[in-house]
């Protein structure tokens, strides 16, 4: 008898490893309890559900011996969100569109040069240090907001999921530094402040700045939509120009 | 909400559409986030429900990086072979575009509010 339910069991976990409803639900749940951590420990630095989750997934997979292709039949459906909320940054963007045409030259001049310096300074230093050339491309858009990254490492040859864990890695450790080099730098208005966090290290910096400044926050918001649109524009040449 | 979930879908399968025809590397969901821009400027804003759809989704923004993100288990051996590589240059460049970009706005908007 208790072959027979082992056996069936067995049939049960084999069947649901061909359907999306395992990666589907696991992905929910672990999100759900990585926020519910975050809350708890009041939102520390340590506490980021987006890593958490993404180690917790990891682990389990490993541990299942569940290969990625079987998580992602239900993972697809969480990601395939990503491409309506690119779409929808053009909601936070337009609710600054006054301030930002009141400072458009200096905005654009300051936020492609960030662009610019981003993904030139890891291709070169990911290329020095003997990266090959799929993991220097997906090296690339790491400053950029991670939908935008990802389809932007997808057109050009990188990995993409290979630059959504350098996106998080940026965002993580941009979140750490920012206000320490601001006050390092000397950088003190929150304009600044907030269009550097954007434009380097996307939302996880915005949402630290949003803490000390409205202001910063919303220039971050702006500046992670604009980066990502200049670095879409910008990359591909910086990538032929550098002969990658 | 199905209204303004319909017209974040148009929006992109447009920027696909057009970005795919004209062969620009530009992807599919970022030209549709130009459109929906200007149609905001065009419209003077958002609808309530295209607001609180959007919202929504931001707000959950970070649910959706986690599939793409536990692809890592597909890549631990990049990971280990170019560690050096990947802890050199993420922090370095973080660190310059984080300096470049607000150094720079602060000597250009200096003196006005």
């Amino acid at each position: 008898m208790r072959g027979l339910a082992g056996n069936d069991l067995y049939h049960v976990w084999v069947y649901l490893q061909s359907g999306p409803q395992l990666g589907l639900v696991a992905t929910l749940l672990v999100w759900q309890a990585a926020t519910w951590l975050d809350r708890r420990t009041g939102h520390a630095a340590w506490s980021n559900p987006i890593m958490i989750s993404i180690a917790a997934l990891a682990v389990l997979l490993l541990a299942t011996g569940t290969s990625y292709r079987a998580y992602f039949r239900g993972g697809q459906y969480v990601q395939f969100l990503l491409g309506p909320a690119t779409v929808a940054l053009a909601v936070p963007m337009y609710a600054n569109f006054a301030t930002m045409r009141r400072n458009l030259v200096p905005i654009l001049v300051a936020v492609t040069a960030g662009s610019v310096t981003a993904s030139v300074s890891a291709m070169l230093l990911a290329h020095g240090l003997g990266a090959p050339r799929d993991v220097v491309i997906s090296m690339a858009p790491k400053s950029v907001t991670t939908p935008i990254a990802m389809g932007i490492s997808q057109d050009l040859g990188g990995i993409p999921s290979l630059t959504a864990i350098f996106v998080l890695l940026t965002g993580v450790f941009g979140g750490l530094v920012c206000i320490p080099l601001f006050r390092l730098l000397r950088i003190v208005d929150r304009r600044a402040q907030g269009l550097a966090g954007g434009t380097g290290a996307h939302g996880l910096a915005t949402a630290r700045l949003l803490l000390a400044s409205e202001t910063a926050g919303a220039f971050g918001a702006l500046a992670i939509g604009l980066n990502g649109l200049i670095t879409a524009i910008l990359v591909p040449f910086l990538v032929r120009w550098l002969g990658f | 909400m199905v209204g303004a979930i319909t017209l974040l879908l148009v929006c992109q399968l447009l920027g696909t559409i057009i970005a795919h025809a004209a062969g620009w590397p530009i992807p599919g969901p970022v030209l549709g986030l130009v459109f929906l821009l200007a149609l905001l400027v065009w419209r003077g804003g958002p609808s309530p429900a295209l607001h609180e759809t959007s919202g929504g989704l931001l707000r959950q923004l970070g649910l959706l990086f986690v599939p793409a993100g536990v692809g890592i288990v597909n890549e631990l051996h990049v990971i280990r072979i170019d560690a050096l590589a990947i802890a050199v240059a993420v922090p370095v460049s973080t660190l310059l575009a984080l300096g470049v970009t607000g150094t720079l706005m602060q000597i250009l908007t200096r003196g006005e509010r």
